[in-house]
């Protein structure tokens, strides 16, 4: 039984990782029904500022106060490159069929890797991961946690809840689902429809980079490809919940987390490729994902 | 504007053709082309880069001489680097291109044995010479008689580290955590199970994960923390190994860490941290510690040019490239042919990590070394020789 908790606790740790970078790629789906698949990339470009800052700052153990700046500008300047993507690279194929925008989002994606990688300072060979948060081990009825992990978990919700509270309750929020609803529509009620879009690049961005800083804090190893195989199971999570619906990221990230650490423990042959069994079989019973809505046509 | 450049394109591609063709004909080569086939970019481009420093020393060296002395005629030799990406398909896709299009007379590399598994049929069908640097899977040379290898085989690793666990540690129990979307780390794995159970040792449990980028092992490492091993052998490429490392002692396990030769980078110690990696035992091709004076002299080079210490990348790389340049220096006919043959024959080749001599099956008959951790630094205990 603890082994099934402790596992549980492992699994819970991955998915709010995989659920904050579906929540990124759902928002974007969403709003412009576009698969932003250069956004695992963005995940690794937010992990990389915030491992330079920590670096300018002397490295090693920095006051905390300093953390949340330096995770602060790191989501910021992730989200600017977000806003700069889509302006250069998705903007102008907009209104081109959307297998263009596709192929332009996996290009960008592959240049985000390989850019990087070709800069001498940067270069390919893996990196150690500051370590931002004070590491404290805790044993609650046999289930062996720690604070770093507990601490993702937190903020992950939070990021998600205050995610869920701007689309729902703000201005800002109600202009994106107009967008979402009927993009010209919305343009005619006098809604900046290249604003909103961009906001949500920022914020899907941002998010990203945040989840990036946090998966780096849990797995201290960081190079420029660590957003493929991430970006990848988030994207199937995203799915998995019903891309284009927020809660459904959330809970589609959970369950590929827990259900991918569970199947390995029983058999560490196959675990790997648990979520996409999953996925399949929920695709079989609802085509639309967990909380997807059947649409006759997608907006 | 269009067509002026359209035509002008064309004229270069017609003259290029001509400068083809006549290259080709001539009875004598200007010059010798050998492709370079290794990972310059995707996850292993580090070891790429090692590579690719370890042929340019040749290179220079070469540069230097004015060329390579075959039989009295001084002919420049040029490198051909092409990027596999580690990746079989893209393997295949550039052993093509090096052979039908840049007509080289032999292949060095790649380094991963996948990667070779998949381009040495061509190479085998064209009757080109490749030599793999660091594919240790004993199935690369069985592709055919064109296939060489640089470095020690899957079975002699996994039987070093079986060794050392059993006899110089005396484990009596161990358990393994492989990648099993990898032939190496697969490889490994059997032959170090069956030469630990041959020697007494127990296997108490062996766990496998999908593939590099699978960056979360507690699930396998909650089940190996159960069995409670002495040894914890992960054969695993080095850019995997600091993490489950780093896992596995904040999960709790005290086992005794072993790995084999892909451990051998800097990078391990740097991300895992150095008390994490203290006193964990992996096998090398090749320590720099080593004192005869052609290692010596390697290492020198290497740290003028570079600024830091060849790892086993560099020198099988360069190895490689020796016995190629051996072949057709001695080789009767200057083709795919004759320097396989002038391959095959060589015998106690000079090389930084030892001599080669290729047995029957063109796998080098050489020893491995034994290094543990100790501060962060891989410090040379034993050398453990095939038998």
């Amino acid at each position: 039984m603890t082994t099934i908790l402790q596992l549980t606790m492992y699994g819970l740790q991955l998915g709010s990782i995989y659920a904050l970078i579906a929540l990124g790629y759902t928002m974007v789906y969403g709003i412009i029904g576009l698969i932003n698949f250069a956004h695992g990339d963005f995940l690794m470009v937010g992990a990389f500022i915030v491992f330079f800052l920590v670096q300018a700052l002397g490295g090693g153990h920095i006051p905390y106060i300093l953390v949340a700046a330096v995770i602060i500008i790191g989501m910021v300047l992730t989200g600017l490159l977000g806003v700069a993507t889509e302006r250069i690279a998705y903007k102008p194929l907009r209104k081109k069929p959307r297998l263009s925008a596709l192929i332009t989002a996996i290009g960008v994606s592959m240049f985000l890797e390989n850019f990087p990688r070709a800069l001498p300072f940067i270069g390919p060979a893996p990196r150690p991961f500051p370590e931002l948060f004070p590491m404290r081990d805790f044993n609650i009825g046999g289930v062996g946690t720690n604070s770093v992990q507990l601490l993702m978990i937190a903020f992950s919700i939070i990021l998600m809840i205050g995610l869920h509270y701007i689309t729902t309750r703000t201005k800002v929020g109600s202009q994106m689902r107009a967008v979402q609803f009927d993009k010209d529509a919305a343009a005619l009620m006098g809604i900046n429809v290249n604003n909103v879009i961009s906001i949500t690049f920022f914020i899907g961005a941002a998010l990203a980079a945040a989840g990036g800083v946090f998966y780096s804090s849990i797995y201290p190893m960081i190079d420029v490809y660590m957003g493929i195989w991430l970006g990848t199971k988030a994207f199937v999570a995203a799915v998995l919940g019903g891309i284009g619906d927020i809660r459904g990221a959330m809970i589609g990230g959970f369950i590929m987390g827990v259900a991918e650490v569970l199947a390995t423990a029983v058999n560490s042959d196959l675990g790997y490729g648990a979520g996409f069994v999953i996925l399949i079989l929920i695709l079989l019973f609802k085509p639309a994902g967990i909380m997807g809505k059947f649409t006759i046509e997608k907006v | 504007m269009k067509k002026v450049l359209s035509i002008l394109l064309v004229l270069i591609m017609t003259l290029s053709l001509f400068g083809c063709g006549s290259a080709a004909t001539s009875g004598n080569p200007k010059e010798i082309k050998i492709g370079v086939v290794s990972p310059i970019s995707g996850q292993s481009a580090i070891a790429g880069e090692y590579i690719k420093n370890g042929i340019e020393l040749i290179a220079d060296q070469l540069a230097k001489d004015g060329g390579l002395d075959v039989k009295g005629t001084k002919i420049p030799v040029k490198f051909l680097y092409e990027d596999n990406e580690a990746k079989p398909d893209a393997t295949a896709n550039v052993f093509r291109k090096l052979i039908d299009q840049d007509k080289v007379i032999a292949i060095v590399g790649p380094d991963m044995s996948k990667c070779i598994l998949a381009g040495g049929p061509i190479a085998q069908a064209s009757k080109i010479p490749a030599i793999g640097t660091f594919t240790t899977n004993e199935k690369v040379t069985q592709i055919g008689d064109f296939l060489f290898r640089a470095c020690f085989i899957d079975p002699f690793q996994g039987k070093v580290m079986a060794q050392y666990a059993a006899d110089t540690i005396g484990a009596k129990t161990a358990a393994i955590l492989y990648n099993n979307a990898d032939d190496y780390s697969k490889g490994l794995m059997e032959n170090f199970k069956k030469a630990f159970e041959e020697k007494g040792g127990k296997v108490v449990e062996a766990q496998a994960y999908g593939g590099a980028d699978v960056k979360d092992f507690n699930a396998q490492l909650t089940k190996i923390k159960a069995a409670n091993p002495e040894v914890l052998f992960m054969p695993n490429q080095f850019g995997e190994v600091p993490l489950q490392m780093k896992q596995a002692r904040q999960m709790g396990i005290t086992a005794q860490f072993l790995g084999g030769d892909s451990w051998d980078s800097p990078d391990v110690p740097n991300i895992a941290g150095v008390d994490i990696v203290e006193g964990s035992a992996f096998d090398a091709a090749f320590s720099p510690d080593d004192p005869s004076p052609i290692c010596k002299d390697f290492v020198k080079r290497y740290k003028d040019k570079y600024g830091k210490n060849p790892n086993s990348n560099a020198v099988l790389a360069y190895e490689a490239a020796m016995v190629v340049l051996e072949g057709i220096k001695n080789a009767e006919t200057l083709d795919g042919q004759g320097v396989r043959d002038a391959m095959a024959k060589i015998e106690n080749l000079e090389v930084p990590s030892g001599t080669i001599t290729f047995d029957a099956n063109r796998n080098p008959v050489k020893g491995a070394v034994v290094n543990v951790y100790k501060g962060g630094v891989p410090s040379y205990v034993t050398t453990i020789n095939p038998n």
